[in-house]
């Protein structure tokens, strides 16, 4: 519901790393998006391709999301699983006692820029 | 050929116009199947540089590896800080539209103001209907209005508590915009989430928006009144929500029969450790 806000916020670092980095342009922004990060791909392109044109820097971007999987660790018996739907069972001791390794990040995570 | 855009790969749509000198526009197909257009600059086409793991010659690869709530995160952090050092504790409230956060809040400023000293920030994107609402209670209530923003977000509440005086505050309550999804995701700064679901929505909820639920400290069921005219499995939501929240203490309380309120008072005592003084209040909450 929100991608709109969070690619703008998400521009707004490229932009600046981009000028951190002495870059003129940006060619690619790689970003990681968890399945409990609560944004839905889709919609965070859609955004993306709206804002893009908003500043010369980002104009002629690409965007390439990759998904994350949640990944969980049982407290009960310390076994790593995918739960395969929103109840994070553990599948050997059957604990819903999970920690959750990851699933809900949210991060850029590199650019090619020019 | 594009290496900056890879768009010669196999699985790639492959529709390039734009031969060197040509109207420089490409059309190709992404891995995930959409359909990507994009203009490249003269000059852009040089060929690709070996030592640069084949990207052309003149673009860079730049590690960020920044969360993008991070900088929300950070003035989370700040808040977090800021309501310790004034021994003030948050609680974050959210929920879908509808599902009784105003009307438990009324109930909680009506029977508790004596006990502790509460201060509340509304979100909604328009009106100050539910301000108004709590005022009548006597406390100190800002409204945020978000606009078309679907959450609040830690700025918002750093902006909102100008107008509050923290120093006569032990319990600020913040009443989210009333969405299941986005607040899961914004930090405020508070010490704990509280997410309410009403006995009308649903028992499989938490299973179609679990992320919000996972992250809650404690869980709300509320209007119970209204149990047998929902024809609601109470069995089934509870175990339910073991299963998704199993980190969560739930409560089930009726604000408008008063029937379970002494639970919510009790956990409201213990997260502002004014046990003393809660004691009649708890008492006097579930009369």
């Amino acid at each position: 519901m929100h991608e709109v806000s969070l690619m703008a916020q998400m521009l707004e670092i490229a932009r600046s790393e981009a000028a951190n980095a002495g870059a003129r342009r940006i060619d690619l922004i790689q970003i990681r998006a968890g399945a409990l990060s609560g944004v839905v791909p889709e919609a965070l392109r859609f955004a993306f391709e709206v804002l893009r044109g908003s500043d010369a820097v980002t104009a002629g971007a690409r965007i390439e999301i990759e998904p994350v999987a949640v990944r969980c660790r049982c407290r009960t018996c310390g076994r790593e699983f995918e739960p395969s739907d929103a109840v994070f069972v553990c599948p050997d001791c059957e604990s819903p006692d999970a920690e959750i390794l990851s699933g809900r990040e949210l991060e850029l995570t590199r650019m090619e820029v020019l | 050929m594009c290496e900056s855009c890879g768009c010669n790969r196999e699985e790639d749509f492959g529709l390039s116009t734009g031969k060197e000198g040509g109207t420089g526009f490409h059309v190709h197909r992404n891995a995930d199947g959409h359909l990507h257009v994009h203009r490249h600059q003269p000059g852009e086409h040089a060929g690709p540089n070996p030592e640069d793991g084949g990207h052309t010659a003149s673009t860079r690869r730049v590690e960020v590896r920044q969360s993008v709530l991070s900088a929300n995160d950070r003035q989370a952090e700040r808040n977090r800080g800021f309501f310790q050092a004034r021994n003030v504790r948050v609680l974050n409230l959210m929920s879908s539209p509808g599902a009784g956060k105003t009307t438990l809040l009324e109930r909680t400023l009506r029977d508790l103001s004596g006990f502790v000293r509460m201060a509340v920030i509304v979100g909604d994107l328009a009106t100050e209907n539910d301000a108004r609402r709590l005022r009548e209670h006597g406390a100190e209530v800002i409204q945020v209005t978000t606009g078309t923003l679907c959450h609040l977000d830690a700025g918002m509440v750093r902006s909102a508590l100008d107008a509050i005086d923290l120093d006569k505050v032990d319990l600020l309550l913040i009443e989210n915009v009333g969405n299941l999804v986005c607040p899961a995701s914004f930090d405020l700064g508070e010490s704990g989430r509280v997410v309410l679901l009403s006995v009308t929505e649903g028992e499989d909820k938490p299973l179609k928006y679990p992320p919000i639920f996972k992250a809650a400290d404690l869980v709300v069921l509320t209007k119970t009144d209204l149990q047998e005219a929902a024809g609601y499995d109470r069995d089934l939501a509870l175990e339910t929500l073991r299963s998704v929240a199993p980190q969560a203490r739930v409560i089930e309380v009726s604000a408008r029969s008063g029937d379970g309120l002494e639970d919510w008072g009790r956990y409201i005592a213990e997260e502002t450790r004014v046990y003393e003084n809660l004691r009649k209040g708890v008492q006097s909450c579930g009369e």
